[in-house]
């Protein structure tokens, strides 16, 4: 009898358990965003960016009568944990979803062709994400690993005056996939332009690189220096750089080694002083959407983000955010006005044409064949204690690049 | 649960040699069968089985660890990495020679197993805190090994994607085909490890935990033994890896890396060492208690910060109060979640008249 009565209750509460909410005028998107574990250094500022995106929007009357909700997770780096918020989202009846973080960018893809919902995964993820016709569902929407690389090299060119045959160029990376991936672009490059490359791995945690470091500035001496680095590493690059000597104005930082967080870690702005970044949203603070969002703070009667500082990070959590959003209204568009469903989400994604928000993103030029938007980047350098924009959209070797995605899948 | 054993009245050896012995332990697994077999795939939704599903997989892991780490008393902290090899190993197999199910999970785990009795070498001649070291080189080498042979890993970003796994030539696709699968595993892993320590080898493993020159004189082998137990242990991991890789559809070394063989051990431990229900205790509690707590903290979080700043809080305050539940758990009860559960029942075999 006690038993029963147990297996009862049990069935009871599961019963109560899975109602689902009804919503009405509210369109949801998943967020998996880390303000804890590993990446944290960036979740914490790019986090609370895409929750002002999305406060922004609402205030401005939401999109199409909808009031969109950012449903945000921490998944604290670790897949399954990534896995179980999915479903939780799904379950909450989401349309799209942002994702953190590469292995959880692969193993959230089969589902998102399963259940025909968008993820982004801006600045990480596979490279040959960007192929559309192989993974329907996942947006990179920005510069992958494989731009990065081209772009750098195109970036180096010209600054090394139009030729690189015989010069010398270090890689330097963070061993892990990550790290290792633009390796497959700069060696076919490396054949193309006749440049010499050596690479040089840091193996994680990266906040031990001094023997590297002597090996760059005092016995291969490159002419120009690919930091391709995460964490904590970036400003420990920059740091034992400037001790040994080494000019910064002859290193690029790729987009995650290239936020003023890593320069403040490394010691303050004059540290830091020539170090170009490559950036694949725009930098500081002088963008329209930033000013929108500092007037909705200033008309609560409260003080700007302080997250705002870190204009790297910020940026791109805005940029997140308003793909997803833009997205939305493209679906909505394609409904006419009906929620949208995961399906028109993806139709709405890949319409996104020259959608800057005034220049802070590049011009995206979403196809269902190409989810990357073309692999814009800009290149900043660090000038007095703010980065100055060094150069405009561009894009490296894409048709190299292009081969190498379709190649690849 | 409610019921006192009285005497021993058992007249054949079958019922002497039973692995559950008492006709309610019988009516209580019959029980929880039905409950897990029946009710909860009919009643939990999609979302709730996803949760279920990597329980179920970390109980294996568990399990397997247990063997170890509980019954043999030899530290691990390679486990994450004996997963990768079983998870990558059975991406092979099943994307390279389209090998089933029965194929794959059993080879991951043998190759895991292989591998793992080599780490278990220097178990011979170290014990405690400086085997669970050389247990850690053993993640790194491995981690590092994948992460630079292409022929392991399948390419630069170390991810094989591999499609559900097929029963009788249906890919099971759905939440709660997924879950049956898994849990058929799950019955495997128990009941196996179960068996394994009433035997010959089980009996071993204990002697060796607990007096390990005693069980070499009499007449133990120490050498094949902790062997044995790496090996069986090492399996269970790479099974788990296995498990892992048809439930997230990739093999990725980076979801196996050290906070997941920690993560592992807190299990163990968190359950109780050497007890059969402790490692699935562990992994419930392990597995369940960060989405429970971030459940509660984002519904009563609600009264006490606003919208933007709970989303800040609720990670952090999740992960310090899953660090206190550990230590008061392990501070009400040293002996983990099984100890607990055995006082709760103890207390009410008397109740009411507890003396």
């Amino acid at each position: 009898m006690q038993r029963l009565t147990t297996i009862a209750t049990a069935l009871a509460l599961c019963v109560a358990a899975g109602g689902a909410s009804a919503q009405q005028k509210e369109i949801l998107i998943g967020s998996q965003c880390d303000r804890t574990g590993p990446t944290q250094l960036v979740g914490t500022i790019f986090c609370p960016a895409v929750q002002d995106y999305v406060n922004l929007v609402n205030s401005q009357g939401g999109v199409g009568g909808y009031k969109v909700v950012i449903n945000e997770l921490d998944n604290n780096y670790q897949v399954p944990s990534a896995i179980e918020e999915y479903e939780r989202h799904k379950q909450q009846g989401m349309v799209s979803t942002l994702i953190w973080g590469t292995p959880q960018a692969e193993a959230l893809n089969p589902r998102l062709e399963k259940d025909h919902i968008p993820g982004t995964s801006p600045g990480f993820g596979s490279a040959a994400a960007a192929n559309g016709g192989k993974y329907q569902y996942l947006f990179p929407l920005a510069a992958t690993y494989w731009s990065q690389g081209a772009a750098g090299i195109q970036f180096i060119k010209d600054k090394l005056g139009g030729d690189l045959k015989g010069k010398k160029i270090a890689y330097l990376y963070y061993d892990n996939p990550a790290g290792l991936e633009p390796l497959a672009i700069l060696k076919g490059l490396q054949q193309n332009e006749g440049f010499e490359l050596r690479t040089f791995a840091v193996p994680p945690p990266g906040v031990e690189m001094s023997a590297q470091i002597l090996d760059i500035s005092q016995r291969y001496r490159p002419d120009f220096v690919l930091a391709h680095l995460f964490g904590r590493a970036p400003s420990v690059m920059l740091k034992s750089l400037k001790q040994s000597g080494y000019p910064l104005s002859k290193v690029l930082g790729f987009v995650w080694a290239s936020s003023e967080a890593d320069i403040m870690a490394a010691g303050g702005w004059n540290v830091a002083q020539g170090y170009h970044t490559m950036q694949f949203v725009g930098v500081g603070d002088d963008y329209p959407v930033i000013k929108q969002i500092i007037a909705m703070y200033q008309k609560e009667g409260k003080q700007p983000p302080k997250e705002m500082a870190t204009s790297v990070y910020y940026n791109r959590g805005i940029q997140d955010a308003a793909v997803h959003i833009e997205a939305l209204r493209n679906a909505l568009k394609l409904t006419g006005g009906k929620p949208p469903t995961g399906e028109d989400m993806k139709k709405g994604f890949e319409m996104i044409k020259n959608f800057t928000l005034d220049g802070l993103l590049p011009p995206l030029q979403v196809t269902p064949s190409d989810h990357e938007g073309g692999g814009w980047v800009q290149i900043f350098q660090v000038k007095g204690d703010k980065m100055v924009k060094e150069t405009e959209w561009f894009q490296g070797y894409r048709e190299l690049v292009l081969k190498s995605v379709n190649a690849a899948s | 649960m409610f019921y006192r054993e009285a005497g021993v009245f058992k007249t054949s050896y079958a019922a002497d040699m039973a692995m559950l012995p008492m006709p309610n332990t019988r009516w209580a697994v019959v029980g929880l069968g039905v409950l897990f077999l029946g009710i909860i795939p009919l009643c939990a939704d999609e979302y709730n089985l996803s949760v279920l599903n990597l329980i179920l997989i970390a109980v294996v892991g568990a399990v397997g660890l247990n063997i170890l780490v509980g019954y043999t008393d030899q530290v691990s902290i390679g486990q994450g990495a004996f997963m990768s090899v079983g998870a990558y190993t059975a991406a092979h197999l099943i994307t390279q020679l389209h090998a089933p199910f029965w194929i794959a999970v059993p080879g991951g785990g043998l190759m895991a197993a292989a591998i793992g009795t080599i780490v278990g070498i220097p178990s011979l001649r170290i014990k405690g805190l400086y085997l669970a070291i050389a247990t850690l080189a053993a993640q790194l080498i491995i981690e590092w090994t994948i992460n630079h042979v292409p022929w392991v890993s399948g390419g630069t970003q170390s991810t094989i994607q591999v499609g559900p796994p097929a029963v009788f030539g249906t890919p099971l696709t759905h939440g709660w085909q997924m879950y049956f699968f898994l849990m058929f595993f799950v019955i495997i892993a128990m009941i196996g490890a179960q068996n394994l320590i009433r035997s010959r080898i089980g009996r071993a493993f204990i002697a060796i935990r607990d007096q390990d020159i005693a069980a070499e004189i009499i007449g133990i082998n120490i050498f094949r033994y902790k062997l044995w137990a790496f090996a069986i242990s090492s399996f269970y991991a790479g099974v788990t890896g296995v498990l892992y890789t048809y439930y997230l559809g990739i093999a990725n070394y980076e979801q196996f890396q050290l906070d997941v063989s920690i993560n592992f051990l807190a299990m163990v431990i968190i359950g109780g060492l050497g007890s059969p229900l402790g490692p699935v205790f562990g992994a419930i509690f392990v597995t369940l208690l960060p989405i429970v707590t971030r459940r509660v903290l984002s519904s009563v979080g609600g009264i006490f910060f606003n919208a933007s700043d709970l989303s800040a809080v609720v990670p952090s305050l999740r992960l310090a109060i899953f660090g206190a539940l550990i230590i008061l758990f392990l501070v009400v009860e040293p002996e983990g979640l099984n100890r607990l559960w055995r006082n709760i029942r103890n207390y009410f075999r008397m109740w009411p008249f507890s003396y």
